[in-house]
């Protein structure tokens, strides 16, 4: 099975290129900092139970949107090279012409890659909610939920930056990649003004942009598996004013979206496997 | 040809062509490569060759004709399992070791796993590597990265192996021992498309070879044939008017240097009535010597007409 060897081949190279020490260790430290940091929540002066439950909560939403960051960030200066810079080198002239199909080589750096973002998210998040718990007793109502909508949206990321790497320059690929990311957080946040002020042109261009680049969508997945009940009813009583904070989602995201990102996925999956397929090396 | 004739070639194309866009790289290419021969594939930088190759192992899509490897079709998944292939810029994984580069292209190709050590040594052993074998290659000098390479394209006994420009990064040895890696190929039966615009390396190696230009085939056959058979004489003469001087291109291709006339594909039995004729007409000979052509000579010559 070809695909398994390419991406065996794809995980031991960020191992053996010391990527995965580098974020290992750094993960710790951070890990570290933000548990010691939670840890002196319940410490300080004249401070309830019920604050510290709410600031946790808060802080754990900020701190996931940092690994959210970095998983973003990382799975697409790992993928943005990954085809490009193989036909830059030369390494997959000397690959292609064995008996695998551009297919398999593509689809095995996908598989690698999907598994380096899914274990990163799985252990990253396991250890910061292990450290959150023992600082202040707090866990999110659904942590598995929440790592595995975080996970996600480092896959369609990298998904979309693999794509890329088809036809565009590792440099390109990466930057375009990150511009369309942050554009879809904008977009989501467009998405929350025109809900809150009924405003359906702004309501589309979120709509399209979620649509468009599902990163900022799975991103209030999880958030919402994050917030406890009296966060959400707190919210909800607010109204318009919690209009555009992109740190909050009212509601877990409909089924028939998860279904548009599957497709999603597997179109521009498609799509990537068609574009390499057609170039000349 | 026929698929079915194409069967019995280890390389068949038939005005196989490539553009990438306005810029024609390849402009109807046909030639054959037969099983268990050395053929040379001839040509100045831009020539095309390097696009031939890439198309002959489905790096590139043809825009248009048709081609055949070991009786398939260009690209066919199946038949790139009898396949080795040298491309002319690569790159292995620098963090990989030599033996480890040597095990994925083993696994890629489909070797079944019980060979694989026995392959990788041999390899090793034969492109002089055995030493450096669990060295990782980013340490590997550009020569050695060539042998490395060479030892990958013949890993399983390939039916066929393309080599495009396999020396240019080697020293005098190394080269050496690519010809000899390349006799020893062709002694088991194996054919060798060796793409290189080295000419002492092809002239003493391919049993054929093709010379290419603007992305044609200008001339194809075997050395001799390619240097023609009855070889140049050259003349030392004075005392020829003009006129004469293009008279005597009967006698051949004349080429006028002066006192020197160099006379192609002229056979050795009408030397002596050559010189009779120029005496005769007024001319005085100092020197007539044989002329053993170079490929070079041939090669430059080709390309030369091919301008004009």
């Amino acid at each position: 099975m070809r695909v398994l060897t390419i991406a065996r081949l794809t995980i031991l190279e960020a191992s053996r290129r010391k990527l995965l020490i580098a974020l290992g260790v750094l993960t710790l430290a951070v890990v570290v900092l933000t548990s010691w940091g939670f840890s002196r929540l319940p410490t300080m002066k004249d401070v309830t139970p019920a604050e510290v439950r709410l600031a946790s909560s808060q802080l754990t939403i900020l701190v996931a949107f940092m690994f959210s960051g970095v998983l973003a960030l990382g799975s697409t200066l790992v993928a943005a090279p990954s085809i490009a810079s193989d036909i830059e080198s030369g390494i997959a002239l000397a690959i292609l012409p064995r008996p695998i199909r551009r297919s398999e080589l593509l689809m095995g750096k996908w598989l690698g890659l999907a598994l380096l973002v899914a274990l990163y998210a799985a252990l990253s998040g396991l250890l910061e909610m292990v450290g959150i718990w023992l600082g202040t007793g707090y866990l999110p109502p659904n942590p598995v939920a929440a790592l595995a909508f975080v996970a996600a949206e480092g896959i369609v990321l990298m998904t979309l930056a693999l794509l890329l790497s088809t036809r565009l320059a590792p440099m390109t690929g990466g930057v375009v990649a990150l511009v369309l990311f942050f554009v879809a957080w904008i977009g989501g946040i467009a998405l929350a003004i025109g809900l809150a002020f009924a405003n359906d042109t702004i309501t589309s261009i979120g709509i399209g942009s979620r649509l468009l680049i599902p990163t900022d969508g799975l991103w209030h997945g999880a958030i919402y598996y994050l917030e406890p009940s009296e966060i959400l009813a707190a919210a909800r009583a607010a109204g318009r004013a919690r209009a555009g904070n992109p740190f909050f989602a009212d509601a877990p995201l409909p089924l028939a979206y998860l279904a548009w990102v599957v497709a999603w996925l597997l179109a521009v999956l498609g799509l990537a496997n068609w574009s390499f397929a057609r170039r000349d090396l | 040809m026929e698929a079915a004739d194409a069967a019995s070639l280890a390389v068949h194309t038939q005005d196989l062509a490539k553009r990438y866009g306005k810029t024609v790289a390849l402009s109807g290419l046909t030639m054959s490569v037969r099983r268990s021969e050395v053929f040379g594939f001839l040509g100045p930088n831009g020539a095309g060759k390097t696009t031939a190759v890439k198309l002959l192992v489905g790096l590139a899509l043809p825009t248009a004709g048709q081609g055949w490897v070991l009786g398939a079709p260009i690209g066919d998944l199946a038949t790139r399992r009898h396949l080795g292939y040298l491309p002319e810029l690569f790159r292995y994984q620098g963090w990989m070791k030599a033996r480890e580069v040597l095990g994925l292209h083993c696994e890629l190709s489909g070797m079944a796993r019980s060979d694989w050590k026995k392959e990788i040594e041999l390899a090793l052993d034969l492109v002089g590597l055995a030493e450096r074998a669990d060295d990782k290659v980013e340490g590997f000098s550009k020569g050695m990265q060539q042998r490395l390479g060479l030892g990958v394209a013949l890993l399983g006994r390939p039916e066929l192996v393309l080599l495009d420009e396999p020396t240019s990064a080697l020293d005098p040895v190394g080269r050496h021992d690519v010809r000899e890696i390349i006799r020893q190929l062709k002694a088991r039966g194996t054919a060798v498309f060796l793409n290189s615009h080295l000419l002492s390396e092809v002239e003493q190696v391919c049993d054929r070879l093709a010379v290419v230009d603007h992305g044609r085939v200008i001339a194809t056959g075997t050395m001799g044939q390619i240097l023609g058979q009855d070889g140049a004489v050259r003349v030392r003469v004075t005392g020829l008017t003009p006129a004469t001087r293009l008279g005597l291109q009967g006698y051949g291709s004349l080429e006028d240097e002066g006192e020197w006339l160099t006379f192609r594909g002229l056979a050795p039995e009408r030397v002596p009535e050559l010189v009779g004729d120029i005496v005769r007409q007024g001319g005085r000979v100092y020197a007539v010597e044989p002329r053993h052509e170079t490929l070079e000579d041939r090669f430059l010559q080709l390309l030369k007409e091919q301008g004009d």
